[in-house]
């Protein structure tokens, strides 16, 4: 490995990578081994592949690249094929031998492997083609399926650490947080702050300052961090010492939750190359600054993303968080200047730094910058991670990106802000997503999931899942948050279980009211939102619950039951054969009916049913 | 179960100096040795405490606050169904449901043959391919009900 003692000696080693790349002219795969595509199974794929390259001889003519996350997650593993671009998806092990056969000896497409495109039918075999990825722009995740996330030198090759470079000697500490404050960036964990203020009141505290980045990422349904993180993580480590820089901080920390070990692991190797090189420790490139960064792994509480819980966390205590009358910019881990900021934020900064904040700030709307990368999940044709300008409508990201629904269902809601966040019904969907704009309609941008719901999800047994979500998360510390959430949890338990009482809905409100006025800290002053959202936008579905004891959705069991539409069954028996309780009763090419007294309304026979004859009542 | 001496002294040891007796690296110091047994056996707190010069009170407030510590024994497979919102909205309910009858247990207990603790995680983060199920390391996507059935029977022969 080679130390680089000073600025010359990067830039002449990033000459030489660039060099080296161009005069090879090898093929590249590159083979996405994310955790998305990971759990599809990449690593039998790349075993298989390695050996029928070798079989064919063309193992020094091909390069096989693991990379990062591609986004495309739902179509896992994918694999891309360069220099054409040709892009496979859902490919199993037992593929490997007809794509080297096919493709890479004949140079023929396998045809099963092409991806068709849900909405108009059509094969597409380029990737950047596909209307998933067109539609995005795509600058944070740009390098995310290029680069082995191992490989320092894939990420110098692609102009890695460059902005450190002009960081260190172009530019004075102040020069760096005027860009970014002039970039118009803000923290991409939530919360929203500009990410320029919050460096520059942490540099005028005089002590010991840390860079922290928070990797805990707890909304359930993001995950954008973890697949930055495991994809490319140097981006994220360059944001840091460009912070520590502009700060003026010697010891940073990663907070990462115990739950994405790959993470841990690509974050660990990224880091150890950092520092047998020079891009860490004492007087990294020869430009005086010393700074080192530490991983610290969380263990499985939501809370512990609030900053002062984090801190807690950090110091090895219990993460319960403290009220905030001093920001932890002045007193934070360890009682000292704290600069925490998010991963995706600190994945923004080399590019600023580079490309300069007037480039940034062209992108996106007038008080949210750049991009956004959003989680696009829930029930929708095309899964995955979605990086777009800030100010794309949630009917671009849903319907044009995403697809649309499954199985011509109809749009019901959109959730965003995790927990924390709202659900936005369909009247939105034209709503410019920024800071802003989402926090208007009563929701908010949170780290960026974005579930989409459909007819057959119930809002008041949404609302009830976050709250009970929360109530398990509370670090019971203080009293609206505990007490308050536990009542709004058992009266939601009620409704869905067709107890609700008449003036519950105003108890609702009023608990709500109360949590979100008098908690300590973000958990518990955020936690109604997903109950005030849905009495707002959903309210009917609430009365249906409690006034006529039904879930029109068919989800609370005791609300519902299915039937069998005699009109519409045509007797193809595929919910008789499907039904684990034997409790649909009926011949073949004769109407079939549903014992209620057998039926456990595991939903099996609705989703089976081509014929939209299991209805629910 | 285990026995105090089951337990391996020097690697424990090893762990705790592997993080250079930090007590900011308590919870660190924990997971790794639950990775080893699964859990924190409570035969360890004296020596956590010991080497790195903290409370009692502190190690069990800690050990209790995150819930990736248990300080009881679980099965030698832990199954965690992800019920984070997206998974949520694509049936992780009906998932839990099926591993309660199929291992006939609750959540947050183990099977009567010590191989299966059943747990709920809140997000693993692979949630394109809802609903996830993770076994150990193992990350199984995109399951339904007769899927998971199906996961376990495989899990319970590997353990046979």
């Amino acid at each position: 490995m080679v130390t680089f003692a000073n600025q010359e000696a990067l830039q002449v080693y990033r000459a030489t990578l660039s060099a080296r790349h161009n005069k090879g002219g090898k093929r590249l795969i590159s083979l996405c081994s994310g955790s998305g595509c990971g759990a599809y199974g990449t690593a039998n794929v790349h075993r298989a592949l390695t050996g029928e390259l070798r079989k064919f001889g063309l193992q020094e003519k091909t390069e096989v690249r693991l990379t990062g996350c591609h986004g495309f997650c739902e179509k896992g593993p994918i694999m891309v094929i360069h220099p054409e671009g040709i892009f496979y998806s859902q490919v199993k092990e037992a593929h490997v031998a007809e794509i080297v056969e096919q493709t890479l000896v004949k140079g023929e497409l396998v045809q099963k492997l092409i991806f068709k495109d849900p909405t108009s039918k059509q094969k597409i075999v380029k990737e950047d083609e596909i209307p998933f990825y067109k539609r995005q722009q795509r600058i944070i995740f740009a390098n995310n399926g290029l680069i082995d996330p191992t490989s320092l030198d894939h990420y110098l090759a692609v102009g890695g650490y460059q902005a450190l470079e002009k960081a260190l000697f172009e530019m004075e500490p102040a020069g760096i947080i005027d860009e970014i404050k002039k970039s118009g960036l803000r923290g991409r964990g939530g919360g929203g702050f500009p990410t320029g203020i919050k460096w520059a009141t942490c540099a005028q505290h005089d002590a010991d300052r840390y860079v922290i980045c928070n990797a805990d990422e707890g909304d359930p349904g993001a995950y954008m961090d973890r697949s930055l993180l495991e994809g490319n993580p140097h981006s994220v480590i360059e944001g840091m010492i460009i912070a520590a820089q502009a700060i003026g901080s010697k010891e940073g920390y990663v907070y990462v939750r115990h739950e994405y070990p790959l993470a841990v692991a690509n974050l660990t190797i990224a880091l150890d190359k950092c520092r047998k090189c020079g891009l860490l420790g004492e007087n990294i490139l020869g430009s005086g600054l010393a700074f080192d960064i530490k991983i610290s792994r969380g263990g499985g509480a939501f809370v512990c993303g609030e900053s002062t819980a984090l801190m807690a966390s950090l110091e090895g205590k219990p993460g319960r968080p403290r009220a905030k009358y001093v920001h932890t910019v002045e007193k934070g881990f360890r009682n000292n200047p704290s600069n925490l900021n998010n991963v995706e934020t600190y994945a923004n900064v080399p590019m600023i730094i580079t490309k300069g904040a007037d480039w940034y700030s062209s992108i996106g709307t007038e008080h949210s910058k750049g991009t956004k990368i959003f989680s696009l999940v829930g029930k929708v044709v095309n899964t995955g991670l979605v990086e777009v300008p800030m100010g794309t409508t949630l009917r671009q990201i849903v319907f044009d990106i995403g697809g649309g629904i499954p199985r011509k269902k109809k749009f019901k809601a959109v959730q965003t802000g995790g927990p924390s966040g709202g659900c936005i019904p369909e009247r939105f969907l034209d709503l410019p997503v920024d800071f802003d704009e989402l926090a208007k309609v009563g929701s908010m941008m949170g780290s960026g999931g974005m579930i989409v719901m459909d007819q057959d999800t119930c809002m008041v047994d949404l609302a009830r899942y976050f709250v009970e979500f929360l109530k398990e998360e509370s670090c019971g510390q203080c009293i609206p948050c505990r007490e308050g959430i536990k009542q709004m949890a058992d009266i939601l338990g009620h409704i869905c279980q067709g107890e609700g009482k008449e003036n519950d809905l105003a108890l609702l409100q009023e608990l709500a009211d109360m949590v979100k006025n008098a908690s300590l800290c973000g958990l518990g002053t955020s936690a109604p939102n997903p109950v005030l959202t849905t009495l707002h936008y959903f309210r009917e579905e609430y009365e249906a619950h409690i006034r006529e004891k039904k879930c029109p959705a068919g989800v609370c069991k005791p609300l519902f039951h299915y039937e069998i539409d005699a009109e519409n069954c045509n007797g193809c028996h595929l919910c008789f054969l499907k039904c684990p309780q034997e409790a649909v009763a009926g011949k073949k090419k004769e109407s079939h009916a549903v014992d209620q007294d057998k039926c456990i309304k595991c939903g099996i026979c609705y989703e089976a049913c081509k014929f939209d004859a299991v209805v629910i009542r | 179960m285990t026995t105090t001496n089951a337990i391996d002294w020097p690697k424990v040891s090893g762990i705790i100096d592997k993080y250079q007796t930090d007590p900011e690296a308590l919870l660190m110091i924990m997971q790794d040795i639950s990775n080893i047994y699964n859990y924190v056996p409570q035969e360890v707190i004296p020596l956590l405490c010991e080497k790195l010069g903290v409370r009692n009170s502190l190690v069990y407030s800690v050990a209790t606050f995150y819930k990736t510590i248990s300080l009881e024994p679980r099965g030698k497979f832990i199954v965690s169904v992800c019920t984070g919102t997206a998974c949520h909205v694509r049936g992780a309910e009906r998932i839990a449901e099926a591993l309660q009858e199929k291992l006939n247990i609750h959540e947050g207990q183990t099977s009567a043959d010590g191989l299966f603790t059943l747990e709920a995680v809140r997000c693993v983060g692979c949630c394109a391919s809802g609903p996830v199920i993770t076994v150990n390391k193992d990350t199984h996507g995109g399951v339904d009900r007769s899927a998971v059935l199906k996961i376990m029977d495989e899990y319970k022969q590997k353990a046979s």
